[in-house]
């Protein structure tokens, strides 16, 4: 009995198979799929902006059951992400491992050389969106524009401080951007990550920042603080973020502009197929509604990017910010 | 009393059927991954995410809640039972838990700490109840120099941690606070004490491989050593009676636990902060103020108490920020925080007027969670006791696994699992010559705390120290700091004074 049982399964299993591999092959597309879970390495540490982008982009895949096999987060955010970055290096031709990037990306191996990491070796996978930078002031401060801003500044000279997240970090990019328009020089302290500097704008230990719009949304929402300008193109945002005036806007001219990237890559030397799984997977996470509305309301730009444009993407913005850290 | 009909409203919600299921369930679940070296809630609560899906937001934060309480009650049960912390929020268990178990008396460091962390448990969320909005601002208005004030006092308590011997408490702590630095500076992000160029030192030294090398590796050579190859079995028994034996006993150290539990909690709040600096502050507070700061390290009930009442409240602490601010108090509500965004709540200042159903929801399953994981975990001690009575040939290989497993889960690098051989190694030499380890493990956390706080003021200030003094809170705190620091000086005075052949 037992051995009929055995070779009746074994009977279906085999004609499921065969039927499996005629459906497989009428469809040449997504014929690669994962055979065991796909590390989804995070350039920064638990908590971080990027982490939580990272997570929730692998909520929408659990959720919408995506992907036969899950994505593991993995925090490797020593060095700036230059631990993520070796370790990517390190998984050549490895079809199960992908990597959330921010713009670390580019500047942790344009500063530190010794690395050997060159980003134009791994594969583009996705480009989620664009994160943008606001000016945002404490409400209290009484500061209602960027000239009554400057000549805040201006008046307090050292003693103004600025938060951030490190230098080199995109803060101290965009902060170096203003302070040279505006002939300010201002003070930058920087803290562990973007949630902690706006925790400490509206205790009223610093005087200004530059976070990103998700960062701070929930304390504008609560009228403790406020943005002045945006760090984007002439309308690009939608929403209650496009009300807000780009520097374009107030006359400051078409150079005020930094994006943070938010991408997805992979190793170099990974599959055609198994590349095309994951473009395949993430435009559907860039289809999904949970996503739509998160871009919307968090101020991101929406960007889908892929392919070799992504690459070139890359390079270019990588020779766009070797020029402002010589700066 | 509005206060009373939201938390009745939550107290309808968390006591639906599924809800309180997810509470048990949670609760259970908490025990086992606290209990597991290595695994601690921020891996409990990052694995379980993706299952709440399933589940309204309300239902869900209540299941992961329950998780990271649970977990906090575990992480006790291998600190006292195998002397390897289970997380790093239990390391401060172990210095007295251990010593307990050893003496035969594993059952009562474990009602004691399962007590703790009940009571613990319960005053932070009474307190969380009555006082979240005020002590919202109370979190805003910590800023860099009130936070290195609040370290400079976490270590003048540690001058009482290592007993007598001052210079070796002093090189205990520096040997802490060099570890600490490696990895990359917090202010330029250059690499620095990258020793042999590893990139494993990228990420810094984490602090759960300092402490399961010393006291899970370091602790079985010891035990090796003394035991010589002979069967060992440790004596323990549990009995009804015992049990409440150990209970009356307990409401001795009553002041203990109401000191852990609202200092637990108060550095709970604190962002970046979390409950392994409050639990190890508890724990050398609780040191500092005992009548018999001697007896500490060797198998006093009060060293369980502090750390596990403080463990527990600081949990209910750390979700204040993140519900009030949106920022996490610990790496576990960091997690817990990506949820609610996939959940489409906008953690904030709005969060208690717009979501009133689930942050009550929340509050009152914190009440009922607190009150399952005690159930749980005593129910459970006997198991626990039982496995104490295996001999140590049998247990040793058991620990040995349990430590390297630890050792490699948070990271997942190899790096980790070598340098916490070696921390094993050199814990265990450094207890052969009578240097105290607790305080190397308490500066390696607290460390980076304080050099960044230290740095961040000195920079918003101009490299004014003045800005520590100027300011009312920072400058109470370092006073009281300062005068810690002379404390034992002045005890080892008095000690002369009153015994003249000691001098």
């Amino acid at each position: 009995m037992k051995i009929f049982m055995t070779s009746v399964l074994s009977a279906v299993m085999g004609a499921l198979i065969g039927l499996g591999t005629i459906v497989v092959s009428d469809t040449s597309e997504a014929a690669w799929q994962p055979k065991k879970p796909v590390e989804f390495v995070i350039m920064a540490g638990k908590g971080g902006g990027a982490d939580r982008l990272a997570r929730f982009i692998q909520g929408i895949i659990e959720k919408n059951k995506l992907s036969s096999k899950p994505l593991v987060p993995i925090n490797k955010g020593g060095g700036s992400g230059a631990e993520a970055l070796q370790y990517l290096k390190s998984k050549k031709g490895d079809n199960h491992v992908i990597m959330a990037t921010l713009n670390s990306y580019y500047t942790t191996p344009l500063r530190q050389k010794g690395l050997g990491v060159d980003i134009g070796s791994f594969t583009p996978i996705a480009r989620m969106a664009e994160d943008t930078f606001q000016l945002w002031v404490h409400v209290d401060t009484g500061i209602t524009n960027v000239k009554e801003y400057v000549a805040a500044v201006k008046k307090a000279g050292k003693k103004w401080k600025m938060g951030g997240t490190g230098k080199g970090a995109e803060d101290s990019l965009v902060t170096a951007m203003l302070e040279k328009k505006f002939g300010l020089g201002v003070t930058y302290v920087p803290y562990k990550g973007g949630g902690k500097v706006a925790k400490e704008l509206i205790g009223k230990h610093i005087n200004s920042t530059v976070n990103n719009p998700s960062e701070q949304v929930g304390f504008w929402d609560a009228g403790k603080s406020r943005p002045l300008a945006s760090f984007t193109p002439k309308g690009k945002l939608k929403g209650k973020w496009g009300k807000i005036p780009t520097f374009e806007d107030l006359g400051h001219g078409a150079d005020m502009v930094y994006y943070m990237q938010r991408s997805v890559v992979a190793p170099g030397g990974m599959s055609d197929d198994a590349r095309d799984f994951y473009v395949d997977l993430f435009e559907k996470v860039y289809r999904s509604e949970e996503w739509q509305n998160y871009l919307v309301k968090k101020g991101l730009i929406p960007g889908w990017l892929t392919g070799e444009k992504l690459q070139k993407y890359f390079l270019e913005e990588r020779s766009k910010h070797a020029k402002l850290l010589s700066k | 009393m509005e206060i009373l009909g939201h938390l009745f409203d939550g107290f309808l919600i968390s006591f639906e059927p599924l809800n309180l299921a997810l509470v048990i369930f949670g609760a259970a679940i908490g025990l086992f991954i606290g209990a597991m070296p290595g695994l601690g809630s921020v891996n409990g609560v990052a694995i379980l995410l993706p299952m709440t899906f399933l589940v309204p937001p309300t239902s869900a934060v209540i299941f992961l809640g329950a998780i990271y309480y649970g977990a906090m009650y575990g992480g006790a049960i291998s600190s006292i039972m195998l002397g390897i912390p289970g997380a790093s929020t239990a390391v401060a268990t172990t210095f007295d838990g251990r010593p307990l178990a050893m003496k035969g008396e594993a059952d009562r460091a474990l009602v004691a700490a399962a007590t703790a962390s009940f009571i613990g448990g319960t005053i932070s969320v009474i307190l969380f109840t009555a006082f979240a909005p005020p002590l919202a601002e109370v979190a805003l208005a910590f800023g860099p120099p009130e936070e290195f004030a609040l370290m400079m006092l976490a270590f003048a308590t540690f001058i009482g941690l290592g007993g007598d011997d001052i210079p070796k408490t002093l090189f205990s702590i520096l040997i802490g606070l060099v570890l600490s630095a490696v990895g990359l500076d917090i202010v330029s992000g250059e690499p620095r004490l990258i020793f042999m160029d590893l990139p494993g030192f990228m990420h810094g030294i984490n602090f759960l491989v300092l402490a399961i090398g010393i006291y899970g590796i370091g602790e079985m050579l010891w035990t090796v050593e003394l035991s010589k190859g002979e069967v060992m079995i440790s004596q323990a028994t549990i009995s009804v009676r015992r049990v409440f034996d150990s209970l009356r006993e307990l409401l001795k150290t009553w002041k203990t636990m109401l000191m852990g539990s609202f200092l637990g909690y108060f550095v709970g709040i604190l962002p970046a902060a979390g409950a392994t600096p409050g639990s190890l502050m508890a724990y050398g507070f609780a040191k500092t103020i005992a009548k018999d700061p001697d007896s500490f390290g060797k198998g006093n009930v009060d060293g369980v108490v502090a750390p596990e009442a403080a463990n527990n409240a600081a949990s209910t602490g750390s979700m204040l920020p993140m519900l009030t601010l949106g920022i996490p108090g610990s790496p576990t509500t960091a997690i817990l925080l990506g949820g609610m965004v996939i959940w489409g709540l906008e953690p904030g200042p709005l969060l208690f007027v717009e979501h009133t159903e689930f942050v009550w929801g929340l509050i009152a399953s914190l009440y009922s969670a607190n009150l399952f994981a005690l159930l749980i975990n005593i129910a459970f001690i006997p198991a626990f006791i039982w496995v104490l009575k295996l001999p140590f040939t049998v247990l040793a290989p058991i620990i040995f696994m349990l430590c390297i497993i630890g050792g490699y889960v948070p990271t997942l690098d190899m790096h980790d699992v070598w340098l916490m051989l070696v921390f094993g190694v050199v814990g265990y030499l450094m207890r052969k010559l009578d240097y105290p380890l607790a305080p190397a493990v308490l500066a390696i956390v607290l460390g980076p705390l304080a050099e960044r706080s230290l740095r961040q003021s000195l920079i918003g200030s101009q490299g004014d120290v003045m800005i520590f003094f100027e300011r009312p809170i920072s400058g109470t705190i370092l006073i009281i700091a300062l005068l810690l620091f002379v404390l034992p000086a002045v005890r080892v005075f008095r000690q002369r004074s009153h015994n003249p052949n000691l001098a």
